[in-house]
């Protein structure tokens, strides 16, 4: 292993995930719920009155983000991301972490952060399945293909 | 009317910080799982800012029932660890290192316009489309039997 120095990006990642943290505090805090994206998203398949409301505000406001992010710090806007999967990837994945995320009640947000932060052994163990995955998807992609 | 505006300002706040942490560059996500190529520590950091913030507001959050805003607070109750949960995980885990998109960074991405990224969350939509029919699907049996 080597650390690629060149996209090394601790001070904006710390405050990044400060922030995400902050965010998953005024969301427990205030709104009594755990900050989960997958769990957020999933429950309006199928759409349930009166369970919407709040899932629609939060997604509206995670889909200004791009806008306000832009006129706050236009520097450090990314103007075109790098994925370099092509359409078919992008499907497969799409599909798998649509399903995955349903069947193990989480994501990156629901288990990795606000699970980690309340120290749930649950949210550990799904962390460490979905970490441990990750690794070996890309170093069989990256390295042995 | 408190909590709309809450539940807003908390979506805005966090996909801010997807942004800022570099969660939504796809390209990154795979520099922080390649670990055995040239690897970018940066993502560590975005989850250790992340847990050591939200520490001490679920350190608070275990000792109430209810939010500041007076709902309830709806803190899991399941500690299950099954089959379920870890190859659930796995298969994520596998999509999140194929493309380099989890769900958070793959919706603030569509809102940024960037195409795969609809893809991508269409993609999911399907997959849990795909779980919620199986999971009806086998619970059939059990929805025939009348409930109380």
């Amino acid at each position: 292993m080597s650390i690629d120095w060149s996209h090394f990006t601790p001070w904006f990642s710390l405050s990044g995930g400060i922030i995400l943290g902050l965010a998953s505090a005024m969301f427990i805090l205030l709104n009594g719920r755990i900050l989960g994206i997958s769990g957020i998203v999933g429950g309006l398949l199928p759409p349930r009155l009166g369970d919407l409301g709040w899932r629609l505000a939060f997604l509206a406001g995670m889909a200004c983000a791009p806008a306000v992010f832009f006129a706050l710090m236009p520097a450090q806007w990314v103007q075109a991301p790098r994925i370099d999967a092509g359409y078919p990837g992008i499907v497969v994945a799409g599909l798998l972490v649509g399903l995955g995320t349903r069947y193990g009640s989480g994501c990156t947000s629901g288990h990795g952060v606000c699970g980690l932060a309340r120290l749930s052994p649950r949210s550990l163990v799904a962390t460490l399945s979905f970490m441990a995955a990750g690794f070996l998807t890309v170093l069989v992609l990256r390295h042995l293909l | 009317m408190k909590s709309r505006i809450s539940e807003f300002l908390v979506g805005l706040l966090f996909g801010l910080g997807l942004l800022l942490s570099g969660m939504t560059d796809p390209a990154k996500v795979i520099g922080f799982l390649d670990l055995s190529g040239s690897w970018d520590p940066s993502l560590a950091f975005v989850m250790g800012g992340a847990i050591a913030v939200g520490f001490f507001a679920f350190a608070v959050a275990k000792k109430r029932t209810l939010s500041f805003f007076g709902a309830a607070m709806r803190l899991p109750t399941s500690g299950q660890i099954d089959r379920r949960l870890v190859v659930g995980a796995l298969v994520f885990g596998a999509g999140w290192g194929l493309a380099g998109f989890c769900p958070g960074p793959a919706l603030v991405s569509m809102a940024a316009g960037q195409p795969k990224a609809l893809v991508f969350v269409l993609a999911m939509f399907a997959g849990m489309a795909v779980f919620e029919l199986a999971e009806r699907w086998g619970r059939r049996p059990a929805a025939e039997v009348p409930s109380a």
